[in-house]
């Protein structure tokens, strides 16, 4: 590792470990036996178990995405990686049941605070399991089921089979077939028809061991006429070899509901981040995502929306941020099944030495969906020469009657803006931390104001060092 | 005794190999207020600028003095912390930054240290309220579509907070209606007893709401004449063609 590599590393403030104390960890590598000694462990019904097998053979047999940075793919080595690490027996009610290591972790990140302050319920995933979770009691008491995935599987077999894989099923690409062959935590959320859930639910993922892989799933329907924010934050240890996360999420937005999906991932930069999001939208419903992408080594994740419900509408709000030696490969996809739908995608990138930002979409219009309108607006900030940015757009527009917008704009941070910040006594590096966090404004303004805090100080963290 | 702001010496600078100001000479104490008129391209808002420390311009020759200590080795944001305080012609847009926020962090750079919540509301409040600034000025982004009229009232507001021992301000007149030039007027007014000004500009209305103490005349990259207020006047009267004679 050369000395700006270690730099970056030492930037990280999430790159802390603690001392791994698992109760189980399996050998590294994937085998069909893997796959069954997870399903087996956690004593799941036969059918998931042989979904479980069925999209082990289709990940085994299916090629490498084309649609994003493959090159980089080709790096990953399966071999070396664990697929299941159980840190703590049971999952706690309590932050005080929590081992105290772990516990300690959470506490630096600052997840109790956060609970006791602005949330409607918490679950903490530590390695491949949830380690606390917690929901207010008027949310359980109006129907809202918020777990985490293998909790759910056991208490509400029937409503997870209704629907787990129907959104992204297993051979939707090799990482959701593996996800879906080894996947373990994350959350599973219902909520009943007409209750509004205030306050956001937030999930809190962290990968501690050395070359983990992290394969969280995550179903959340939200039923006819009610509304949910979920909001999840992302953190690892640097170390000098890779991890993987990849995770599913699938969103179930029914007739009126309403789902925004905030994400802030800030993976150390040892981490591929390979995720597949996707949300189907019935008649009226709204789908957001608001996707922040800080960390990671290589990201690739494309939040979709598949608007099948006249009058459905997507949002699709991004932040990526490409330091030294990370690429974002990120966007989004809508498609526009139905008459009268409208999405909007707005992304917006900053690279920043040597990094590479790429904003990769896809637009579809089918033929019946008369009376569609999309804007995309895509804006990349190149913070010096060495860096990168590019724009993949793709539309497959079926139907004459759609009305699209799309705009893109690359730009540089002038002189004439740094002079003026200077002279108000910004030095250089806190007048780049001020231009980056307000490129990123249109995105702040969306998340939880405690979020949004923490990502502006993030920003100008990163900022630090950044000049020369 | 004389409480010396700022001191050029022989003044020589370059942009990209061309020389624009060639051998200039001027000292501003405390209290006082220096006019520096001159066509266009005669190098004035070069001088405002490098003084600053903008780093598209080079010193070839003479040194610049704030407060008794030469300025070379001193970065703009320095120079700021330290006192010093332009007002732009063209100020940057600055976006997704909000006004409020801008201030505040400015302020505290500047003065070293967090302002109080309240005390910098209250303090933030009366000179908006002096400026006939509306209050809806501090969640707009910096700059982001203002009229030539609210930038230089934003100026204005920032040197209020700042309070600078140097103020430096290049053609914050232009293109004001009269309101806003009483209203900028008054606030350099009010900075002016306990700074020393530097004002650039073209037109003598200014100078019918702000009396300055010393007048130049700027051509070719020097002064070539210094005055009273009646300089102003005979500038504006007579043109600069006069002063091109050589003496």
């Amino acid at each position: 590792m050369n000395d700006d590599a270690l730099e970056a590393v030492g930037d990280y403030r999430y790159g802390f470990h603690d001392p791994e104390n698992a109760t189980i960890r399996f050998d590294k590598g994937l085998s069909e036996q893997v796959v069954r000694d997870i399903s087996a462990l956690k004593d799941e019904p036969q059918w998931m178990t042989d979904l479980r097998v069925k999209a082990y053979r289709h990940f085994e047999a299916r090629a490498m995405p084309d649609w994003g940075n493959c090159n980089l793919l080709d790096s990953i080595n399966f071999e070396n990686i664990t697929y299941f690490l159980r840190s703590s027996d049971k999952t706690e009610k309590d932050w005080d049941n929590v081992p105290d290591d772990i516990k300690n972790t959470f506490n630096r990140l600052g997840i109790p605070e956060a609970e006791q302050k602005w949330l409607g319920g918490v679950t903490a995933q530590y390695e491949s399991e949830a380690v606390y979770h917690s929901i207010r009691e008027d949310l359980e008491e109006q129907g809202v089921i918020f777990l985490d995935m293998d909790t759910g599987l056991k208490t509400h077999p029937e409503l997870v089979k209704k629907f787990f894989g129907t959104v992204i099923p297993h051979s939707d690409n090799k990482f959701s077939a593996l996800n879906t062959a080894v996947w373990s935590g994350g959350s599973f959320i219902y909520v009943p028809k007409n209750v509004q859930v205030e306050m956001p639910v937030q999930a809190y993922f962290r990968i501690n061991a050395k070359n983990m892989g992290q394969f969280e799933r995550t179903l959340i329907i939200v039923d006819e006429g009610s509304t949910l924010h979920y909001v999840e934050g992302c953190t690892a240890p640097s170390y000098s070899t890779d991890s993987l996360h990849s995770a599913v999420v699938e969103l179930i937005a029914m007739e009126g509901a309403k789902i925004r999906y905030s994400t802030v991932q800030n993976w150390s930069s040892n981490v591929y981040n390979l995720v597949t999001k996707r949300a189907v939208a019935y008649k009226n419903a709204t789908v957001e995502w608001v996707d922040g992408n800080i960390g990671s080594k290589l990201t690739m994740k494309y939040p979709s929306v598949l608007l099948k419900g006249e009058g459905a509408h997507a949002e699709v709000i991004s932040v990526a941020y490409a330091g030294e030696g990370q690429h974002q490969d990120t966007g989004a996809k809508v498609h526009h099944l139905a008459p009268n739908t409208t999405s909007n995608i707005l992304s917006k990138s900053i690279s920043k030495k040597g990094g590479r930002s790429s904003y990769r979409g896809m637009l579809q219009v089918m033929p019946k969906a008369t009376g569609c309108r999309s804007k995309v607006v895509c804006d990349a900030l190149i913070l010096d020469d060495s860096s990168r940015s590019d724009t993949y757009p793709t539309m497959e527009i079926g139907n004459a009657t759609a009305d699209l917008e799309h705009e893109a704009s690359v730009s540089k941070v002038s002189s004439d803006q740094l002079f003026y910040l200077m002279s108000r006594g910004f030095s250089e590096e806190e007048a780049m931390g001020l231009i980056v966090n307000g490129f990123f404004e249109p995105f702040t303004r969306e998340l939880p104001m405690e979020y949004a805090v923490e990502l502006n100080k993030l920003l100008e963290l990163e900022m630090e060092g950044s000049i020369g | 005794m004389k409480d010396e702001m700022l001191r050029v010496e022989n003044l020589h600078v370059s942009v990209e190999g061309t020389a624009i100001i060639k051998g200039l000479d001027l000292t501003i104490n405390r209290g006082e207020i220096h006019v520096i008129m001159g066509r266009n391209g005669a190098g004035k808002s070069t001088l405002a600028n490098v003084v600053m420390g903008h780093p598209a311009y080079e010193i070839t020759e003479g040194s610049i003095f704030f407060q008794g200590q030469p300025l070379e080795e001193l970065a703009v944001f320095e120079r700021a912390r330290a006192g010093m305080f332009l007002s732009f012609q063209y100020p940057a847009v600055i976006p997704g930054v909000q006004v409020g926020t801008f201030l505040k962090k400015s302020v505290a750079s500047v003065r070293d240290e967090a302002p109080k919540g309240r005390a910098f509301r209250k303090e933030l409040t009366e000179a908006m309220s002096q400026l006939e600034m509306d209050k809806s000025f501090l969640s707009r982004y910096v700059n982001e579509g203002f009229s030539g009229g609210e930038k230089k009232r934003l100026e204005i507001l920032q040197m209020l907070l700042l309070k600078p021992s140097l103020a430096l301000l290049d053609e914050t007149d232009s293109g004001l209606d009269i309101d806003a030039l009483r209203i900028v007027s008054k606030g350099i007014n009010q900075i002016a007893p306990q700074a020393g000004c530097l004002i650039i500009t073209h037109y003598q209305r200014l100078l019918d709401h702000v009396k300055p103490h010393f007048v130049h005349a700027m051509i070719d990259g020097t002064i070539v004449k210094t005055g009273g207020p009646e300089l102003a006047l005979e500038l504006e009267e007579r043109g600069y063609d006069w002063l091109d004679m050589p003496a």
